[in-house]
């Protein structure tokens, strides 16, 4: 649990997003409104980066739920964010796949890029590194997850490479950054490689 | 309906019952932590597993549902193995604090462990520690103990309605906590102590004060509020440690409300353990004999100017006692409604609760007047509550905007309303007409204005109009808030011909015209009132009453003697003695007895079987202890104008309605962190009216 320091007085979604968890809630049958909790914390999330607890009132007002039972769902799912990060919240992977596939090294380059551990935010509030558990791109292992995009197929020279374009304000493209396209097999194809249709034939 | 068999014993059972409540029919033992009959299930102990054949793997039987033909075994290798290795991880965290922990002895893991547990720890890891939270002055917790049954978390939702506390975080880091802005404020959270089934949630009060087999256990009736609860004294030596609840679906199912749990510090304090003498101005010691002449004194100058007025905690023999007394000596004047609440004494369905307690659950349509049942009777509150969720359930009030825990509709605090309604001038009135078993409630706080009476009238009125009393079925509803008030109206201790109540004894007594003034345990009347009238005070307490006193006598708490008390739906239970009165103190009728022996008018009786063969010559339904007989209908109330105060009920403090309660250190402390309770959080404290 997080502590009170950071928890700003007051929340309220912007107009953008009140219209967006509108069309949320309109999705349910009445009285069952509080199925919209999780995306209605996510757009909190996406508007202030993090969930706080005035938002999380706010939510359980607009569902007509008690705000426990908000603070459980966002406390439980670790996707949502109880403290603020920075504009950028790299999340890299550790689990098994990524591990085995060289993870370490990008812990390592991220940590050295940044200047901070894991759970900590820059001090020019760019970025906040964090360690995650899998995030289902194991067949571009090693992975990081920044905001909404993957960067997949990472070594140490890649992670850097990513997130000091970043700092330049540029925005490097998402995916693989070895080459590789999307899942292909690295290396090109090693399977039908001989590979003739039978319009090709005639 | 299903049949199934478990461990070879058939039975049928209602389609929807699950395997656990079919095996807890045939007596047959599955251990649980999570499961509580009373709240919602969750199936996340594990405890209850039992194999089902066909079914591939063991299955949590309090979430599964009973199908025709299963074969359910519940002692089979596989289970024993399978619960051995859940509580072998619920101890991998569980603290091994049992011999300072104030749950052993009781605990059920303490209990299931000794079937189920090995003695040694495969785990060499460090244990998680929690750090504990602030439940306040009532609740302590030990969330290191904490299993995450969410027992607490269900009951504080769905029975208690306030849903305050919940589960965050996941996994090995899920912690049981209260919302960070929100207290326990629930009148009903003693019984998250009762329903933990480990030592997570202690009795603060009692704290590290016994151990549970030290405890002698008895099985009384709770005097705090006018339901009369079923309770457990636990007392050691003669002291009363703990109240517990007792199952009695009729009345209170297994809960108890704070004020009649945790008061009972009070029952140590500001006690009357001697009489007491007024001379120069001041209350000095004094011995029964002198007490008793002094008043024998007072009671022969005065003849017949003598009046009684019995308080809010006093039982029935006490009262009879008290009655045959005072009319032996000549008066009429006698009042058991200290609020001079409008109730008629002639027709009993117009003071009782005529639908029940349980039957309150069948009404459809309910309207609240002048009543706030959360402060009033807060189980039969959850009660209402637990109509409510059923749906199908239509509530109104007419009085102050508060939580109830329950939504309804807020028609107004003015009593033209509920004139309105009952001339079907109101669409409420059409909402009643239209229910299958319509109800109303009406509290003293409506009763005890002085157009009470006109209220009563409309109510009556209001009754007869929407067909709530046919055959089967009467929603009229007296919420009584006294314990002794039903019985004092029953046995008749009310005014004879010719004689004053109560505010006609205050009145008297200023004038002159009333000499003498018994109190029963009464301190809630207003005390400077009584001008020179000479005041004889018998209670327990050091309260209003001794204060004003002349004479003081003392008498015994409902803890301390086998007394009547008939609770709000009419129905006569005993106390039993579960610890004796402090010094010199008696039990009260027998304070009685002996003071007509003093005066010259013994009583003809003299033990409490033959107080007792009185009390059911004065009325029949002092046989019938423990039973409800329905109440004749009759016509009662006037008719009249109503004033244009605003309804409201008549207890600001829930914590401190009495003087076992205003003397309660404990219920001081839920005034301080609660206010009146209800999280209305009144900075107000005592009562009026």
């Amino acid at each position: 649990m997080s502590s009170n320091s950071h928890e700003p007085e007051s929340f309220a979604f912007n107009a953008e997003m009140l219209e967006k968890a509108k069309g949320y809630i309109a999705r349910y049958p009445a009285g069952r409104q509080q199925s919209a909790v999780m995306p209605l914390l996510d757009l909190a999330q996406r508007q202030e980066g993090w969930v706080s607890r005035a938002a999380m009132e706010v939510i359980a007002e607009m569902l007509d739920m008690a705000p426990i039972r908000v603070e459980e769902v966002a406390t439980f799912y670790t996707m949502y964010n109880r403290k603020p990060v920075g504009k950028f919240h790299v999340q890299v992977c550790t689990n098994l796949p990524c591990m085995l596939r060289g993870s370490d090294d990008v812990v390592a380059a991220a940590k050295a890029a940044l200047g901070v551990g894991f759970g900590e935010m820059t001090s020019d509030g760019l970025f906040t590194l964090s360690e995650v558990e899998c995030l289902g791109a194991c067949v571009n292992a090693p992975m990081m997850q920044i905001n909404d995009d993957y960067y997949e197929d990472l070594d140490a020279g890649s992670t850097k490479t990513v997130l000091d374009a970043l700092k330049r304000g540029e925005t490097p493209k998402p995916g693989p950054q070895n080459g590789r396209q999307f899942s292909c097999a690295a290396g090109g194809p090693s399977t039908l490689t001989e590979l003739t249709f039978q319009t090709e034939k005639a | 309906m299903p049949k199934l068999t478990i461990d070879g014993r058939e039975i049928e059972v209602e389609a929807g019952t699950t395997i656990i409540q079919a095996a807890d029919q045939l007596g047959i033992e599955i251990p649980r932590f999570c499961y509580h009959e009373r709240l919602a299930i969750a199936g996340n102990c594990r405890m209850c597993l039992v194999e089902v054949e066909k079914m591939p793997k063991p299955v949590a039987s309090c979430a599964m549902p009973v199908g025709e033909g299963m074969v359910v075994k519940t002692n089979t290798p596989v289970i024993k193995k399978a619960r051995q290795n859940v509580m072998e991880f619920l101890l991998v965290n569980h603290p091994l604090d049992c011999p300072i922990c104030d749950q052993g002895g009781e605990c059920d893991l303490q209990d299931q462990a000794m079937a189920y547990g090995s003695d040694r720890s495969r785990c060499q890891e460090g244990k998680r520690a929690v750090p504990d939270k602030d439940y306040g002055p009532l609740v302590q917790t030990w969330m290191t103990r904490c299993i995450q049954c969410t027992r607490c978390v269900r009951f504080i939702s769905e029975i208690a309605g306030t849903p305050v506390l919940g589960g965050l975080g996941r996994g090995e880091h899920m912690e049981i906590t209260r919302y960070v802005n929100s207290a326990i404020s629930s009148e009903l959270s003693g019984n998250l102590i009762d329903l933990c089934p480990v030592g997570a949630l202690t009795n603060k009060p009692a704290s590290y004060t016994y151990r549970s087999w030290e405890l002698k256990k008895t099985e009384s009736i709770d005097a705090m509020d006018a339901l009369g609860a079923s309770i457990r004294i636990d007392t050691r030596g003669n002291e009363v440690i703990r109240v517990l609840p007792r199952i009695n679906e009729d009345v209170n199912e297994e809960w108890l409300s704070d004020r009649s749990r945790f008061a009972i510090d009070g029952l140590k304090r500001q006690r009357l353990d001697r009489p007491y003498v007024r001379r120069d101005g001041k209350l000095q010691p004094a011995s029964w004999a002198e007490a008793f002449a002094a008043i024998a004194a007072k009671v022969k100058s005065a003849g017949s100017k003598i009046a009684a007025i019995a308080g809010d905690q006093a039982d029935a023999e006490a009262m009879v006692a008290l009655k045959d007394l005072v009319e032996s000596l000549g008066s009429t004047s006698l009042d058991c409604r200290q609020d001079g609440a409008a109730l008629d004494p002639k027709v009993r369905a117009s003071y009782l609760f005529n639908s029940t307690a349980a039957g309150i659950e069948q009404a459809d349509a309910l309207l609240l007047i002048g009543t706030n049942p959360r402060k009033e009777a807060p189980v039969l509150n959850a009660r209402i509550r637990k109509r409510w969720q059923k749906g199908g359930f239509k509530v109104a009030r007419i009085g102050h905007k508060s939580d109830l825990t329950y939504k309804y509709e807020h028609l107004g605090d003015q009593a033209s309303i509920l004139k309105d309604i009952a001339d079907g001038k109101h669409p409420f009135f059409e909402v009643l007409k239209a229910a299958a078993k319509p109800a109303l409630i009406i509290g003293q706080g409506a009763l005890s204005r002085e157009d009470g009476a006109v209220l009563l009238g409309l109510a009556r009125k209001l009754a007869d109009a929407t067909g709530m009393v046919v055959e089967g079925w009467n929603g009229f509803n007296v919420l009584q808030t006294a314990a002794a008030r039903v019985g004092g109206l029953d046995l008749g201790f009310v005014p004879g011909a010719g004689g004053k109540d109560t505010a006609g004894i205050v009145a008297g007594a200023a004038k002159g015209e009333i000499e003498v003034v018994f109190l029963l345990g009464a301190d809630e009347i207003d005390m400077s009132g009584l001008g020179k009238a000479f005041v004889v005070y018998q209670g327990s307490h050091g309260d209003a009453g001794a204060h004003r006193a002349d004479v003081v006598l003392p008498g015994a708490a409902y803890t301390e003697k086998s007394a009547t008390f008939v609770n709000l739906e009419g129905r006569a239970q005993q106390t039993r003695l579960a610890a004796f009165p402090p010094g010199e103190a008696k039990e009260d009728w027998r304070v009685v007895r002996a003071l007509s022996e003093a005066l010259g008018k013994p009583l003809p009786y003299d033990s409490l079987k033959s107080v007792r063969e009185r009390l059911v010559k004065a009325n029949p339904v002092f046989a019938a202890i423990g039973e409800v007989k329905a109440a004749a209908w009759g016509s009662f109330g006037t008719e009249g104008a109503v004033t244009d105060k605003a309804l409201v009920s008549h207890i600001d403090n829930f914590y401190m309605t009495d003087p076992i309660s205003r003397a309660s250190k404990t219920m001081a402390e839920c005034t301080a962190a609660f206010g009146g309770g209800c999280g209305c959080n009144h900075k107000k404290t005592g009562t009026h009216g």
